[in-house]
């Protein structure tokens, strides 16, 4: 089959690899309809995520049809369409049993490596390195699903694949950003980034009740995303004040929850800050580049929610934790348990409370991967979203 | 660490104590210095040296010495060494004795004779007991003893009962390659060791409390003399079952062994942690995890030197 294949720092290339097989009673094989490449997936791309190996196939946003299932997979027949999450997780631990898919206890086969740099190990992930499992990816032809009884979800008809695969990923992320600010009525929200999971963090948050919602980037084109179709208001940090402006707009208290939508590969508008983190990222004194994170900080209301979906990997440098300790914050965090939001957000796209499909920019065929990261890299030709089909 | 709850081997854990005739010797030791050191006449009169006008200087320096062997012998942590000092201490009397010996006659050589033989035949004991001293030492470095848990959400009688059941083991230890029970207590194990060689032994099962705990051990005539004892107790807040396993064993081929095993990044508690995220794995999900760089799943050495994920190649089954 045609796999979209990490070769290196940015490079990405089709490459021809065996078709997948079933390997344990529960996997099943899905023939893939439609793959996105995911703003996580520049991560990989820049080289800033550890144990890739030339050759990994990438991709963890991924829906399509189910051609084989193993002995032990009774939900699922061939035939059926399915969208599948993209943390791997075995339904059976403590961890899947309280809803927290993203931390299954049993999914990465590589947890040893795992627990060397983060203390214990969170799921497998599809298409994301050898420290999350070292499982191949989706943007490819076929794709072999671990514990196919508890992550794929059956799609109805109706609702059409543009739709339907952003459940794997960027949609129940944006939300689980979103509901974990405990938004009550009258709320005033921030989000940093408008890449796909800020514009859909923004618009779960007004799902969710925000008054008001704030949005941050620097791309105009993302900004009027996220002000036609999130109900947002934009600050552009390239041309006033973040700070500032969120303490006029929020009359001097700050938003109430903010969401950290940015991760590792974060800007400043500071040419001397953002080259501070830009140099010790690259020569890998820092593994992160978090001014986004602690911009949030900063920004957020005294005893407000902190809330962090942007993809972090190792370590940050300069965290100002005199302003989260002595103003009563609150951080929520998490890789998306998407497991739990499945069937929930697709009821949501069902009874037309929100069509997530209002990010995607450019639709391609697999074959056209390598063109597709490229333009989402350099956010040529207002790139948002990179749909691959077979 | 500590010695396996109620598992006696003798191969792991008899020698590993320490013997006790370097300690008596140690006590030896304090007693003739210290007497040399307040009394050294009638030690010379004894030795038949006591027409030396050095004699009142040389047998208490050479007392302050036995003190120090003793002290080494009976407080000191490595009796093993201390005991060598000992030998070299004999050496040293025995070459006194017989540079004094050249010009003396009678009586006086008599008793010199006699001090000569009692010294050769201690001197005897004191490289036995720095032999035994040493022996016991390196069979302590060799031994590898490790504690490790996990929490398995399972109860303990389902946890109990798939260890229980011996044959199931390989499915979760990596190293084992087959057991074969032969009674109800006894089972025949075969093992991958290091550097690809095989090792067999028979093991039975002292101890089996039902759904608590399991205590095994080697026969003897095996070349790997081990135990073990895995113990299932509940995790509190409803968490399942935490299994707690020890294990001891000697290495065939000693600190040697270990170090090829290093080499090919099969540290031994890194395996028993690796084989304990299988039994979980087992345990909760049915299999082991797989994935495309770890078709087998877990174990160090795929983690070393993994394949790119990507689908194995075709007409690979399991």
């Amino acid at each position: 089959m045609k796999a979209t294949a990490w070769m290196g720092r940015d490079s990405v290339k089709v490459i021809d690899v065996p078709d997948p097989t079933i390997l344990s009673p529960r996997d099943a094989i899905v023939r893939i309809s439609t793959t996105a490449i995911c703003g996580s997936d520049m991560h990989l791309y820049h080289g800033y995520i550890p144990a890739m190996r030339k050759g990994d196939i990438l991709g963890h946003e991924f829906m399509g049809e189910v051609v084989e299932v193993g002995p032990q997979v009774r939900n699922l027949r061939p035939g059926d369409r399915v969208v599948v999450p993209f943390p791997i997780a075995c339904g059976h631990c403590i961890s899947c049993q309280r809803g927290l898919y993203s931390v299954c206890e049993n999914s990465n086969p590589n947890a040893g490596i795992a627990e060397k740099i983060m203390g214990h190990s969170p799921a497998g992930i599809f298409g994301y390195s050898h420290l999350l499992g070292g499982y191949a990816g989706g943007q490819a032809e076929y794709a072999r699903v671990p514990f196919a009884d508890v992550g794929p979800l059956k799609l109805p008809d109706e609702v059409p694949d543009e739709q339907a695969v952003m459940l794997a990923d960027v949609f129940p992320t944006g939300y689980m950003g979103a509901e974990m600010c405990d938004i009550k009525p009258g709320q005033l929200v921030a989000v940093w980034g408008a890449g796909p999971v800020g514009l859909l963090a923004a618009a779960s948050a007004r799902l969710l009740g925000a008054e008001r919602v704030f949005v941050i980037d620097r791309y105009p084109y993302r900004l009027r995303l996220a002000r036609e179709h999130a109900g947002a208001e934009t600050i552009n940090y390239e041309e006033s004040d973040v700070l500032d402006t969120l303490n006029e707009l929020t009359a001097g208290r700050g938003p109430d929850a903010c969401i950290d939508a940015v991760g590792l590969e974060g800007h400043h508008g500071n040419a001397a800050i953002y080259a501070y983190d830009r140099v010790k990222q690259g020569v890998r004194v820092e593994t992160e580049r978090p001014p986004a994170l602690r911009q949030a900080i900063l920004a957020c209301r005294s005893g407000g929610v902190v809330s962090v979906v942007g993809a972090y990997g190792g370590f940050v440098d300069k965290f100002p934790m005199g302003a989260f300790m002595n103003r009563s914050l609150t951080m929520r965090t998490g890789q998306c348990h998407v497991q739990r939001y499945l069937r929930p957000l697709l009821e949501r796209i069902q009874r037309g409370e929100i069509d997530p499909s209002f990010i995607v920019s450019h639709r391609m065929p697999l074959k056209d991967a390598a063109k597709g990261y490229k333009l989402f890299q350099k956010k040529q030709d207002e790139c948002s979203k990179v749909l691959l089909t077979a | 660490m500590n010695p396996i709850d109620g598992v006696l081997l003798p191969e792991l854990d008899s020698p590993v104590r320490d013997p006790h005739l370097p300690r008596a010797l140690g006590w030896l030791s304090l007693a003739l210095g210290a007497s040399a050191v307040a009394a050294p006449g009638p030690l010379a009169r004894l030795t038949g040296i006591d027409d030396s006008p050095a004699a009142g200087t040389v047998i208490p320096a050479l007392g302050a010495r036995e003190l120090g062997h003793g002290l080494g012998l009976v407080a000191g942590r490595r009796p093993s060494g201390w005991a060598w000092t000992r030998v070299a201490g004999d050496a040293m009397d025995l070459s006194l004795l017989g540079w004094a010996m050249t010009d003396r006659s009678g009586e006086r050589r008599r008793r010199l004779a006699l001090t000569t033989a009692v010294v050769a035949g201690i001197t005897a004991l004191d490289v036995l007991a720095a032999l035994s001293a040493g022996r016991a030492r390196r069979t302590r470095d060799r031994t590898i003893r490790i504690d490790m848990a996990v929490t398995v959400n399972r109860t303990p009688a389902e946890a109990y009962r798939y260890w229980r059941d011996m044959e199931n083991l390989p499915r979760f230890m990596s190293h084992v390659e087959a057991i074969r029970t032969i009674d109800l207590r006894r089972s025949h194990w075969t093992v991958r060791g290091p550097a690809g060689r095989h090792v067999e032994w028979d093991a039975e099962i002292v101890d089996d409390q039902p759904n608590r705990s399991i205590a095994w051990r080697s026969l003897p005539g095996t070349p790997v003399p081990n135990a073990g004892r895995v113990r299932f107790v509940p995790a509190p807040g409803e968490r399942g079952t935490e299994v707690r396993v020890q294990l001891g064993y000697v290495p065939p081929a000693g600190a040697v062994g270990r170090a090829v095993a290093k080499v090919f990044g099969e540290e031994p508690e890194q395996q028993v942690r690796d084989d304990l995220r299988r039994f979980k794995q087992v345990l909760e999900t049915g299999d082991v995890v797989r994935s495309d760089s770890s078709p087998d799943g877990i174990s160090v050495r795929q983690q070393v030197m993994q394949r790119p994920a990507q689908p194995l190649p075709n007409g690979f089954r399991r």
